[in-house]
């Protein structure tokens, strides 16, 4: 079972996110930039799978040699090799760019199971799992929160949504996208960072992959930002101090004829 | 010129009512525009439901009247939707941004090579030919203006709740239906569902729930979860929670407000025991009306909340919970 796990470097959860001088992005020099953490989940997924079934586990991600941080993470975690394509003029595109270049890198490396997290929590998109699906021809299930296998190219996935559990069975080669209770992502061991040191970084060489830096680059975006601002400030609300027997018949009374929401 | 095409959601036999505002903000760009709208919709039975849509702003709907619809199977409905795109020539297709329309519109994005926007809680289509919208990002952190560079065609998802309403808006009028009929779609369809299991204690909609109670560390144990459940039922909402929390094992994860849970942004939305750490503001600070109760009033969930009360939530949630069934009752 060969399994490529596809991800992400992105700010923190926790990092406060400044806009540039520019209005179209963010300030990066201070922020602390992490492995997305949906992709974690597709991480650990992989790690279980391959320790219940053997193979062998691929990070791979687009981006600069800055990215290779989260890929070195992924490794001390247990991932066996890391890839990475970073060839200046293929950066800079969409999310339909990004799927293009995980597409045609992933058609060389030939996986059994591509996992890859829910959504990247910084532009929010859901996009690239089921585009990628899509470019490959592989069926895909967004969303899991449980894998079962069936036999040893079968599975079912559990998806939570909209308040119901749907189940669905798919088979190999297919594309699954983590939800965060899908499982729970070990921290790196000692023992794992050690190891993880002789592992490769590999970084993808383009010109095999036939990508047209005018089609998934910066020049082939479809879609691009025109402005960012701070989210819309909130007014400054009424704080009730005081026994709850008449805080709360207060607040009840503002809630009803003030905010009108009750 | 083609006209706007809104992919309309089912389940239960029923349009889903994110759905349903998609297509009343596609009525109002194309009368901006001069253009019709167009739906589809697809299951058994749908055909007779369709005509009704055209009480939301539809002229025209495509109607695929086949059990093998009635569940959502990803690689047949990307073949379906992308038909009837070609087949109607739509310039602008839309979806709401719901578990369904999130994981069909990139698909169909990529097999058509279109430019695709998504999550928009705004969407505007302000000049000849390119499609923008405002979206949140980095989980509310920043909010940013998106814009087509390449089409028509478009495609965008609009998150559930972006344009509410309250009445049917051109009630008295009915759509003409067009029949579908299915062309092999599900041959091959790679994933498809084979069970749907409801959870215990109810549905959860986080996304769509016009209320939701939140609980936080400041309940202290999981067992006291249960007050932020009957808060919840007093008031008809769900139940949702911080981070923390859902780290800790007390509730799962699919209650989760937050950066790395659900964004919402609900009528109502009260946190309890939730002292706002960044990532839990991010995921609610679009909700209409946050109120908090803590008992710091340092918390900086204070600085968010239209209402707030400080004190032992164990003290004040039970007689909130009791206001709440009396004046319901009233």
């Amino acid at each position: 079972m060969k399994i490529v796990v596809c991800i992400k470097q992105v700010p923190s959860s926790e990092a406060r996110v400044q806009i540039n001088a520019d209005g179209t992005s963010i300030e990066s020099g201070e922020l602390e930039l992490v492995v997305n953490p949906y992709d974690e989940n597709a991480v650990e997924e992989a790690l279980q799978i391959k320790e219940a079934k053997g193979g062998e586990t691929i990070a791979l991600t687009v981006g600069s040699d800055k990215a290779e941080a989260a890929l070195r993470a992924c490794l001390n975690q247990g991932i066996d090799k890391a890839m990475i394509v970073k060839d200046p003029s293929l950066q800079g595109g969409d999310f339909l760019g990004t799927a293009k270049i995980l597409a045609a890198a992933l058609k060389q490396i030939n996986p059994d199971l591509i996992l890859l997290g829910k959504l990247s929590i910084d532009e929010e998109n859901s996009a690239v799992g089921p585009a990628l699906a899509e470019l490959l021809g592989l069926p895909h299930v967004t969303v899991a929160s449980k894998l079962e296998w069936i036999d040893d190219t079968s599975l079912k996935v559990s998806r939570e949504v909209e308040g119901i559990t749907e189940i669905l069975a798919l088979s190999l080669p297919a594309v699954i996208t983590a939800n965060k209770g899908l499982n729970e992502p070990r921290y790196a061991s000692l023992r794992g960072i050690m190891a993880a040191k002789k592992k490769p970084i590999e970084a993808i060489d383009p010109t095999g992959l036939g990508l047209d830096p005018n089609v998934v680059g910066a020049a082939g975006r479809k879609i691009s930002i025109l402005k960012m601002e701070p989210p819309p400030p909130r007014a400054e609300g009424k704080v009730l101090q005081g026994e709850p027997q008449e805080t709360v018949p207060e607040l009840v009374r503002l809630l009803r004829e003030e905010a009108k929401v009750l | 010129m083609g006209h706007i095409l809104v992919f309309i959601e089912r389940r239960n036999n029923t349009f889903k009512k994110g759905s349903l505002e998609v297509l009343v903000r596609a009525r109002q760009l194309a009368d901006e525009k001069g253009r019709e709208v167009h739906a589809v919709c697809v299951g058994s039975g749908c055909s007779a439901a369709a005509k009704d849509l055209g009480a939301w702003g539809a002229k025209t709907v495509h109607a695929l009247d086949d059990g093998a619809f009635d569940r959502y199977t990803p690689q047949a409905f990307v073949k379906l939707l992308s038909r009837v795109m070609d087949e109607t020539g739509a310039d602008l297709t839309l979806l709401c941004s719901t578990a369904m329309g999130r994981d069909l519109a990139p698909r169909v994005a990529a097999l058509k090579d279109l430019p695709l926007l998504t999550e928009a809680l705004e969407i505007d289509w302000p000049e000849g030919k390119k499609i923008q919208i405002r979206k949140s990002m980095y989980g509310g952190k920043v909010f940013a203006t998106w814009v087509t560079q390449a089409g028509p065609p478009f495609m965008a998802t609009v998150r559930p709740g972006a344009y509410p309403f309250s009445a049917e808006p051109f009630a008295g009028a009915a759509a003409e239906v067009s029949p579908l009929s299915a062309a092999g779609e599900m041959e091959g369809a790679g994933a498809i569902g084979i069970d749907e299991l409801k959870p215990e204690g109810g549905m959860v909609d986080l996304q769509e729930a016009d209320i939701i109670v939140s609980g936080g560390r400041g309940l202290k144990a999981p067992e006291n979860f249960k007050l932020t459940y009957e808060l919840a039922e007093a008031i008809g909402g769900a139940v949702g929670a911080s981070r923390a929390v859902v780290d800790a094992g007390w509730i799962e994860h699919r209650h989760q407000v937050g950066q790395t849970g659900v964004a919402v942004s609900p009528g109502l939305y009260i946190a309890v025991g939730i002292s706002g750490a960044i990532q839990h503001l991010a995921g609610m600070r679009t909700s209409k009306c946050i109120v908090a109760v803590n008992k710091d009033p340092e918390a900086p969930i204070f600085k968010m909340a239209d209402y707030g009360i400080v004190g032992d939530l164990f003290a004040v949630v039970p007689i909130l919970t009791e206001e709440i069934r009396k004046v319901r009752s009233a």
